[in-house]
């Protein structure tokens, strides 16, 4: 590894790919840092490992990732897997590690390309050994071809959570029941943006489909779930909800949820990137230019860390933030610039017509984003509940800052990567603000642990 | 909880769970590992010592840490599996679970 690139990706996912590709294509010295041991990122996870068959139960869209990672083994970018990034900063340094060795590189333009995480939505019992992401059930399945036992259940919103039910039913794993949360007020809002989403037809054919797939196969799915409660005493025994104004409950050791995805925004926090709320998808996201630049000179963002689009919008967001790299970087012209990006461009348009109809579907309740019950734990890591962070914001503490500052609500190892969101959530409805004024939490490096000896390591490696 | 659709054609490595012997697929992560040996969790909280277990596998919850090799705090999601290697429950901010 070198102590200076002229471009640096972070991520290994669609977008960091595409990116790194057509950089080397153009004959630009360009490193890829990825954590994973493979490339694809989770949407194209193990591609290059997975049997046929399986490849095949994931369905098409997981088979497109194939092209993209040997087109990027082909292409000459250095390639750092397993490697992982706990700071960045405005100089453009990058702090990484990598098998237990620290290291500091530089860049000219850095590209992050970190991607989503699943939204995390506490609710009542969502700490339970055998409550589980949705996507994580996913991951094992793709990666290792692993699946939960007969009997699991499925519960929240999103396009994942019908086609992981999907993939499972192709697997021949017995789905006990799919409990979809959406509120029914839903359809109502998504109708006026169903037109233009009309236009990205073939997403709504492929949901119908596994709908009607789902349905033939008998596997029971309850809509306008409410009051969604995973019980047991130390691991999970039972799902318990709220159906058409009856109390249910389903026995069940597994319980896979899913709320829609946000962007890994991490790193962007950590730069010091500007971030600002977006209330169609309901999180907070870097604030992007049509090239991918944020606010600090030569940092980028491509992919769903810049807001969510979607695999294939990733792809082509990772050329266009290309482009504008090789631009800045001297390797294109203008003219260039703007030709080559017109093709990515109108592949983006095309997909970003069902983006607001899903989001408007989709959108998860009030109720369940303010997490309504007080006992339940926000912060996974500390151990905070939503009553304890109502009562800081009672007590006169009014952003997220001062709710972690007082609760510790975001101190524990994830970093508030879990609890971000649902402390600005709760944070602006119990002191009635705009979430835009509560502010995300303040990130500081390192966004990964090292420990003390290997930061030390760092220093002693870069003198010698 | 979890069950592999294929058991046959792997490359196996041996790994110790809570000091038990087991074969695990190469390449398999520990979190994966642990989740098909059905354990009912795989650390307790340093606060209330409730017991968690592996939630995200993507490396951002930090729920699924174990005690690898005699190192505490250890991502189960994003550690591979070794020939050789002792994977442990893990007590709060690091002890093995007795």
């Amino acid at each position: 590894m070198k102590q200076h690139y002229r471009l640096a990706v972070i991520g290994a996912g669609p977008a960091g790919l595409a990116a790194a590709t057509t950089a080397a294509e153009q004959g630009v010295e360009v490193a890829v840092f990825d954590e994973q041991a493979a490339p694809g990122g989770q949407i194209y996870r193990a591609m290059e490992s997975i049997p046929q068959h399986r490849a095949r139960q994931l369905g098409d869209e997981y088979q497109r990732g194939r092209e993209l990672v040997s087109a990027f083994r082909a292409s000459g970018a250095k390639y750092f897997p397993e490697t992982q990034v706990w700071s960045l900063n405005a100089r453009r340094e990058i702090g990484l590690l990598q098998q237990g060795q620290a290291r500091a590189v530089t860049a000219d333009q850095i590209l992050i390309a970190s991607g989503a995480i699943e939204r995390p939505v506490p609710f009542p019992g969502w700490t339970l050994p055998g409550v589980m992401n949705a996507g994580a059930g996913q991951i094992l399945f793709k990666a290792h071809g692993i699946v939960p036992d007969d009997g699991v259940v499925l519960a929240g919103s999103g396009p994942l959570l019908l086609l992981l039910a999907w993939q499972y039913l192709h697997a021949g794993v017995g789905v006990k029941a799919l409990l979809d949360v959406t509120p029914m007020m839903n359809h109502l809002y998504a109708l006026p943006r169903l037109p233009r989403a009309l236009l990205a037809g073939h997403y709504l054919t492929k949901g119908l489909r596994y709908k009607r797939d789902l349905k033939r196969a008998g596997i029971s799915t309850l809509h306008n779930v409410r009051g969604l409660r995973a019980q047991g005493k130390e691991t999970l025994q039972a799902v318990s909800f709220l159906h058409n104004g009856r109390e249910q409950s389903l026995e069940t050791a597994a319980l896979l949820v899913h709320f829609g995805v946000i962007p890994h925004a991490q790193l962007s926090r950590v730069a010091g990137c500007r971030h600002v709320w977006d209330d169609s998808q309901l999180c907070w996201q870097p604030h992007l230019d049509e090239w991918g630049r944020t606010s600090i000179d030569g940092i980028l963002i491509a992919g769903d860390g810049g807001g969510i689009g979607g695999a294939r919008t990733a792809e082509h967001s990772g050329r266009v933030a290309a482009f504008q790299a090789l631009y800045a970087l001297g390797a294109l012209d203008r003219t260039a610039r703007q030709r080559l990006a017109r093709i990515d461009r109108k592949w983006m348009r095309e997909e970003s017509h069902i983006r607001p109809f899903l989001e408007a579907f989709f959108r998860i309740s009030d109720d369940m984003l303010q997490v309504a019950d007080d006992d339940t734990l926000v912060c996974r890591c500390e151990e905070v509940s939503a009553g304890q962070i109502r009562t800081a914001v009672a007590d006169g503490h009014r952003d997220s800052n001062q709710v972690k500052f007082l609760t510790r609500c975001g101190m524990g190892l994830c970093q508030g990567r879990q609890c971000g969101e649902a402390v600005s959530h709760i944070v602006a409805a119990a002191s009635g603000q705009a979430i835009q004024d509560i502010g995300h939490y303040r990130e500081r490096p390192p966004v990964n642990p090292l420990t003390l000896g290997q930061l030390a390591g760092l220093h002693s490696e870069q003198t010698e | 909880m979890f069950k592999r659709l294929d058991n046959s054609a792997h490359n196996r490595v041996n790994v110790t769970i809570n000091g038990q012997p087991v074969q695990v697929p190469e390449g398999e992560t520990v979190a994966a590992a642990v989740l098909t040996h059905g354990l009912p969790y795989t650390r307790t909280t340093p606060e209330s010592g409730a017991p968690r277990a592996p939630f995200c596998l993507m490396g951002v919850c930090f729920e699924c840490l174990m005690v690898i090799d005699g190192k505490a705090n250890q991502r189960a999601c994003m550690t591979q599996v070794r020939e050789g290697m002792h994977i442990e429950c893990q007590q709060g901010v690091g002890e093995p679970l007795p």
